[in-house]
């Protein structure tokens, strides 16, 4: 039992450091490949270019330590983001608008929770059908148009800088990060999050509260969604309508490169954050190199098969 | 199993040298040109950020710019957005972080893009838009079809094909649009002074299925009709499906862009004649006037590339 819960033995941690080693060697690959890689201007371009996917990974880490999957996260995202500008395009102030987006989030995550628990709709299949119902509304929503953003205190938020070093949106993703560790490791609710994927049966007649966990993943993946959707809409002046296509794929990728077991149960967000940057780096490599954007996903689709590959095998 | 995961990152990374020592599809000039290159353009990279090449329209504006740089032994580098305007972000301050001399931007949104230029101009690296402009930030020059003049060649056509008198259709594209303001403008002030009277003005949204429907309608109410000027191929190829619906085969439709779905209705007869954008000289134009940025010549803020007539006579 000890085993599916988040500590593990000490070979369990050796193999969950294989995504590290695999960051690492290709920073030291890049290093050598590409002058123009190894400097801070560099590393905190690629920091801030991972942001957006890692604060969705985050969320996406604990739908699938629960043993769920989340494809409506890129639509949750083109939703509030567009609710978010509109809601500042028809005059109202910043806060009233970033407290919109952020609360719409969470009541669609929970939507899904309460279609997976008391609905008994398989996973996949209720978010992919709220992925395509939120894709139509912001679709109708925006006409198909960009909504801008003139708001200039709102563009800090994806735009700006602390100290004039760090951007905005490094400092979001590091201290979402912090809260979430928080949250898996040090709450009573990480543990039913662990327990829940590991055996939902075990979990239920140990007590977990299985329905109000779900509802509580979920909604929490919804609101990360939306807050990654808020500092988007930030980051490109506008709220695009088609927002965020494909972002669930990069989540999960991120989530499953830094070891964590698509099966449930087994994982850790510190890996998450290491296979957003895996991703990110390997972006930002291959076009430092100037690798065709062809064979950029051919890479790209190898590193992410390889990842399951070595998860199959633990 | 570490050790396998040691064998597959090191594998791909091999694999993604590889790739960038061939870059067959994307980097025009060849490792061994490049050495061998002039002096001037030696070490000389010039980055194109393209929206997407899920279009034949970019992939020629790719074809065009790859060409031209070759010529000198340019080295160009070619990121690809996929539609997407954050992908397309990350993109460019690649290549800001690749200090590439000139950033050529063919933008997703010319809103979402404002953000890059600007960082490209505290990085002092040269902008230069292509086909879409941006909204914020400095750029070099803005290189793109002129759609005015474009508008006027098809009102020419027309006034022409039907000897100066007759009742015409407009099927507008989304409103607001700079190519719809463009091409409509240059179409109606074609038109004025002349004997053609535009009966109904429409958008269709450039959709095809949009330009079959309001097609459609407005042929009910307005039967009188000797020609439809259509803002875009895919609303004239709608126009074409309505009018055939409605047995109308002598009403002379006029397209714009040059699609090749569109080309080919041209060359069956469908339609009378399209305005066709050039593409291929747009990228040419581009790495063309970034060569001069290079040199330190000086450009014209605007360039426009002309459009051609594409009538049976021609359509290849």
């Amino acid at each position: 039992m000890t085993n599916r819960f988040s500590f593990g033995n000490g070979a369990a941690l050796l193999q969950r450091l294989g995504s590290v080693i695999g960051l690492l060697l290709l920073l030291i690959a890049l290093s050598v490949l590409s002058p123009d890689f190894l400097n801070a201007g560099n590393l905190l371009t690629v920091l801030r270019q991972v942001s957006i996917n890692a604060l969705i990974a985050f969320g996406m880490t604990f739908v699938i330590l629960a043993g769920g999957i989340d494809l409506s996260v890129g639509a949750i995202l083109a939703f509030t983001g567009a609710i978010t500008a509109g809601v500042m395009a028809s005059g109202h102030g910043m806060l009233l608008a970033i407290g919109a987006g952020l609360g719409l989030g969470l009541l669609l995550g929970v939507i899904n929770g309460v279609l997976v628990s008391w609905g008994r709709v398989a996973p996949f299949i209720a978010t992919l059908g709220t992925m395509t119902l939120l894709r139509g509304l912001t679709l109708s929503y925006t006409q198909g148009q960009p909504i801008g953003v003139s708001n200039n205190s709102f563009a800090l938020l994806g735009d700006g800088y602390i100290a004039h070093l760090i951007p905005n949106p490094v400092v979001w993703m590091f201290g979402v990060f912090l809260l979430c560790a928080f949250l898996l490791r040090g709450t009573v609710f990480g543990r039913h999050v662990f327990a829940l994927g590991g055996n939902e049966e075990a979990a239920r007649l140990s007590g977990v509260r299985i329905n109000a966990m779900k509802l509580g993943v979920y909604g929490l993946s919804g609101l990360l969604s939306a807050f990654a959707g808020i500092v988007l809409t930030s980051r490109l002046y506008s709220a695009q309508a088609t927002a965020g296509s494909g972002y669930e794929l990069d989540a999960i990728a991120a989530v499953v490169l830094g070891g964590t077991s698509l099966a449930g149960g087994r994982g850790w967000l510190f890996g998450t954050l290491v296979g957003a940057l895996l991703i990110g780096f390997l972006n930002n490599g291959l076009n430092l190199l100037g690798v065709s954007s062809f064979y950029q996903q051919v890479v790209k689709g190898a590193v992410i098969l390889i990842a399951v590959l070595l998860d199959r095998r633990k | 199993m570490r050790k396998f995961e040691l064998l597959a990152v090191s594998a791909l990374t091999l694999l993604a040298a590889a790739c960038s020592q061939q870059g067959p599809a994307d980097s025009s000039a060849p490792s061994a040109a490049s050495s061998s290159a002039p002096a001037a353009a030696a070490g000389k990279t010039i980055g194109l950020a393209l929206s997407t090449q899920n279009n034949p329209f970019f992939v020629a504006l790719k074809d065009g710019a790859q060409k031209e740089a070759a010529v000198d032994g340019y080295t160009l580098t070619v990121v690809d957005a996929q539609d997407d305007p954050a992908k397309q972000i990350s993109s460019v301050e690649d290549l800001i972080q690749k200090k590439v001399s000139v950033i050529l931007l063919n933008p997703t949104d010319s809103s979402a893009l404002a953000g890059a230029v600007k960082e490209a101009n505290n990085a002092h690296i040269p902008v230069i838009t292509l086909d879409r402009s941006v909204d914020g930030g400095q750029v070099v020059t803005h290189i793109a079809s002129d759609n005015v003049a474009g508008g006027d060649d098809a009102a020419k056509f027309l006034i022409k094909a039907l000897d100066n008198k007759g009742n015409v259709i407009e099927l507008q594209g989304v409103p607001g649009t700079s190519a719809a303001r463009d091409r409509g403008e240059g179409f109606d002030d074609g038109i004025k002074g002349s004997g053609l009277k535009i009966i109904a003005q429409q958008p269709a949204n450039f959709d095809r299925a949009q330009g079959l429907s309001v097609t459609e309608n407005l042929l009910q109410g307005h039967p009188d009709v000797q020609a439809i000027f259509a803002q875009n191929d895919e609303m004239a190829l709608g126009a074409v499906r309505a009018l055939d619906g409605a047995k109308r085969a002598n009403v002379l439709v006029v397209g714009f862009d040059g699609t090749p779905d569109g080309i080919q209705a041209v060359k069956d007869g469908k339609i009378a004649a399209i305005v066709a954008q050039q593409p291929q000289l747009i990228g040419q134009l581009g790495v063309k006037s970034a060569k001069s940025v290079i040199d330190g010549q000086t450009v014209e803020a605007k360039i426009s590339v002309p459009l051609k007539l594409v009538t049976k006579d021609n359509a290849q």
